[in-house]
């Protein structure tokens, strides 16, 4: 079966377009979506075992070879990024048909998640730096959807600012790959980064370098570019909340971990250097506006903006050991704030408002949930043997071994952090005195504690399991070390 | 040839960059408009312009078109004309909902939510 | 109520005019692939015709003319490309992969027959569907 690496693509494009056949029968929409996902995480296990076994495998769209035409190259880092988006989406969905009241349902919600779904792994698999562009567009033009849906005032006001930024990070998008078309004449990722090779990577590359920074920075929410991320993702409900905060920053991360290991590694000494400084500050800013609220949502939205420093701060040391940190901090961070997301909607629902001053006492009523939350909130900072703590540790490692000091200072300090936001929610929410709770949608909130739940197992699982998962990681890393491994299985020379 | 219209994709960035910063929703709209032409622009420029012939390859052509950076531009314009679309009526509905067109009056309030 | 605008001219000339744009764009269809045309510029180009006519009349007029659910059209559109691009995968050939042949068919004679046709029409109900759904969108609400 050549065409391996597209079925993660194809499944929930199809069952997206299926979907559009039957906006408002919801209990189709269910099925079909419920069984799409299920099918890509299959296709995605079957992939992974694949490129576990046999290397990293490509496809060639249409037929045409490779340079010319487009390429979907799966190697270990996109298979394990595009199976843990996938199982995200299924838990979240589930999630879903509990949370949401039906008029989403019935406005193409489902047929916005499996585009949404499409665009991800698209992105994450494709080996064509415009096709990345395109899959770029396929999400975003979802999340538009998602985002807009139900048509709240703060909603709409919110959507308008995330729409703008996008707008304008696409068309930087389109310009920085001019930039790159015009210097290399190529759009085949393994044949950009050979030219470039080639070239003997003049300045202008680390102009396009600094571009392409911009471009992705925007869309992952790195220092200074974050500013949109709090407000556009404190409007949406819950569940497309945490589809966006899990997979959607993710994806601009992706792309700078791709192309500053694949293309832009030449110039480490100055690329590499800012995207460090920028990674740091955005640990910082993140801690800072982490501690500072006590609104749960815009404490969680922070956490996003300090583990995207985290694992960019990894990326740019460029050890081994960093990158495997990085890789592996990267997956377990999909995971914990999807379940964080979905923890504080059940603490939202019982409330019936997001705010800390409005909450307390709830682990008398809920202590399921109490619990639940509380040991993701430790596998969050990252506390042995908890998922988060692996990562870090391959990080400041990789940090150290570069001879900077201040960097994984920050970085384990940032955990100290991280630990007191995600504590604070737990005494103020869980502890304290009891307060009466008329959240509308409290009656499901132990309905709703099953998906939730199962994401903490999986963070769980895979830091218990981390000495499983380790030679996985391992393989993810050595096309980041040595971009001669994607170029040779890509143009297969 | 490229230099003329690196000259005018300067020039619609400009403009693009003066109406985004402006407070009405609608000029802010032409100006990503104009934001993603300048950008489709350059696309096609960066390629190289006038090289005197289509972009047939037959054996032995000496001179032909890079025919990679039409299919892009078209790709682009097709996603900017969607995007441009949605968010017309994105405007639309906000203005009918929040009854202002001025991006001074949309900032986020400190209530909840 | 603002009084009816006298739009005679344009309407007698749209009910001719959108007829030709509309035969046009079917030429422009087929003409594609191996020559300028296909499926988007067609499709394009027949909604330009059927949004003259949304001028020319309104929209209940050309709900009755053309009752067609513009949502369902895109839907089975996008069904149509992604099928004819998956169907490359029962022959263990990569996604969009295309097979054509050249056939004596009575009257055309000798002519070349791709199933980037099927694509194509794919496309054009596709832009046809998205096309006059955001048409209808904005001008539903006035």
């Amino acid at each position: 079966m050549i065409n391996l690496p597209l079925l993660p693509i194809l499944i929930p494009l199809l069952s997206a377009v299926l979907l559009m056949f039957f906006p408002k029968r919801i209990k189709v929409q269910r099925i079909i979506s419920m069984a799409g996902i299920a099918g890509t995480i299959i296709a995605a296990i079957v992939l992974t075992a694949e490129v576990k076994a046999n290397g990293i495998q490509t496809l060639n769209l249409g037929d045409w070879p490779a340079p010319y035409g487009i390429t979907l190259v799966s190697d270990m880092l996109s298979v394990l990024l595009v199976l843990t988006s996938s199982i995200l989406t299924f838990f979240i969905v589930w999630y879903a048909i509990i949370y949401l009241d039906d008029a989403y349902e019935r406005y193409f919600f489902y047929t916005g998640v499996m585009f949404l779904l499409t665009g991800i792994n698209g992105a994450f698999t494709t080996g064509d730096i415009f096709n990345l562009f395109v899959f770029f567009e396929v999400f975003l033009i979802a999340s538009y959807l998602l985002i807009v849906l139900g048509g709240k005032k703060g909603q709409l006001r919110e959507s308008i600012k995330y729409l703008l930024i996008n707008v304008i990070s696409s068309a930087l998008f389109v310009t920085a790959v001019a930039y790159l078309y015009s210097v290399v004449g190529t759009l085949n990722m393994a044949d950009v980064s050979q030219r470039i090779d080639e070239l003997g990577s003049p300045g202008i590359i680390t102009v396009i370098a600094i571009f392409f920074l911009i471009v992705f920075g925007l869309k992952g929410a790195i220092f200074p570019l974050y500013f949109w991320l709090p407000g556009s993702y404190s409007a949406p409900p819950i569940p497309i909340l945490a589809l966006f905060g899990a997979l959607l920053t993710k994806v601009g991360v992706y792309s700078i971990m791709r192309t500053y290991t694949l293309f832009f590694y030449h110039d480490q000494g100055y690329t590499h250097q800012i995207l460090a400084v920028l990674a740091l500050l955005s640990i910082v800013v993140g801690v800072i506006g982490a501690i500072a609220y006590r609104n749960v949502k815009t404490i969680i939205i922070y956490n996003i903006v300090i583990a995207v420093g985290v694992i960019l701060y990894g990326v740019s040391a460029m050890t081994p050991a960093a990158l495997e940190g990085a890789v592996f901090y990267l997956l377990h961070d999909m995971v914990i704030k999807a379940a964080l997301f979905l923890l504080i909607g059940i603490m939202i629902a019982i409330a019936g408002a997001s705010h800390l001053n409005q909450m307390g006492g709830m682990i008398r009523d809920y202590p399921r949930i109490g619990w639940t939350y509380f040991v993701a909130a430790l596998a969050l900072a990252g506390i042995p043997p908890l998922s988060g703590f692996v990562g870090k540790l391959l990080i400041v490692q990789g940090g150290f071994e570069t001879g900077d000091m201040v960097g994984p200072l920050l970085v384990l300090l940032s955990s100290l952090m991280v630990l007191y936001s995600a504590m604070k929610i737990f005494m103020n929410g869980f502890w304290g005195t009891p307060k009466e709770y008329h959240g509308e949608k409290a009656h499901l909130a132990n309905r709703l504690w099953v998906p939730a739940a199962a994401l903490v197992l999986i963070a769980i699982a895979y830091g218990v399991g981390s000495e499983a998962v380790y030679p996985f990681i391992q393989m993810a890393v050595e096309p980041l070390i040595d971009p001669a491994v994607y170029i040779e299985a890509v143009l297969k020379e | 040839m490229e230099i003329l219209m690196s000259i005018v994709v300067g020039i619609l960035f400009m403009s693009a960059v003066y109406l985004i910063l402006s407070k009405s929703l609608l000029r802010i709209i032409i100006g990503t408009g104009l934001l993603s032409h300048g950008a489709h622009l350059l696309l096609l420029t960066m390629s190289g312009l006038k090289t005197g012939a289509a972009p047939v390859l037959t054996d032995g052509v000496e001179s032909y078109t890079d025919p990679l950076p039409q299919a892009l531009v078209l790709t682009a314009i097709v996603i900017s004309f969607g995007v441009t679309a949605f968010f017309l009526v994105l405007a639309y509905r906000t203005y009918q909902e929040l009854g202002t067109d001025n991006m001074e009056e949309m900032k986020g309030n400190d209530s909840n939510d | 109520m603002k009084n009816k605008p006298n739009d005679l001219i344009l309407q007698t000339v749209t009910t001719m005019i959108s007829f030709i744009i509309i035969l046009f764009s079917i030429h422009l269809f087929f003409a594609g692939h191996y020559t300028p045309g296909g499926g988007f510029i067609g499709g394009l180009m027949t909604s330009a015709a059927l949004v003259l006519l949304l001028l020319a009349y309104d929209i209940k007029t050309l709900n009755t003319i053309l009752p067609f659910n513009f949502r369902m059209m895109t839907a089975a559109g996008l069904l149509i490309s992604v099928l004819t691009g998956a169907g490359a995968l029962l022959f263990n050939q990569p996604f969009l992969t295309h097979a054509y042949d050249y056939f004596e068919l009575p009257l055309l004679g000798k002519t070349s027959l791709h199933t980037a046709v099927l694509f194509d029409i794919g496309v054009y109900l596709v832009v046809i569907g998205v096309t006059m759904t955001i048409i209808q969108t904005i001008g539903e609400s006035e």
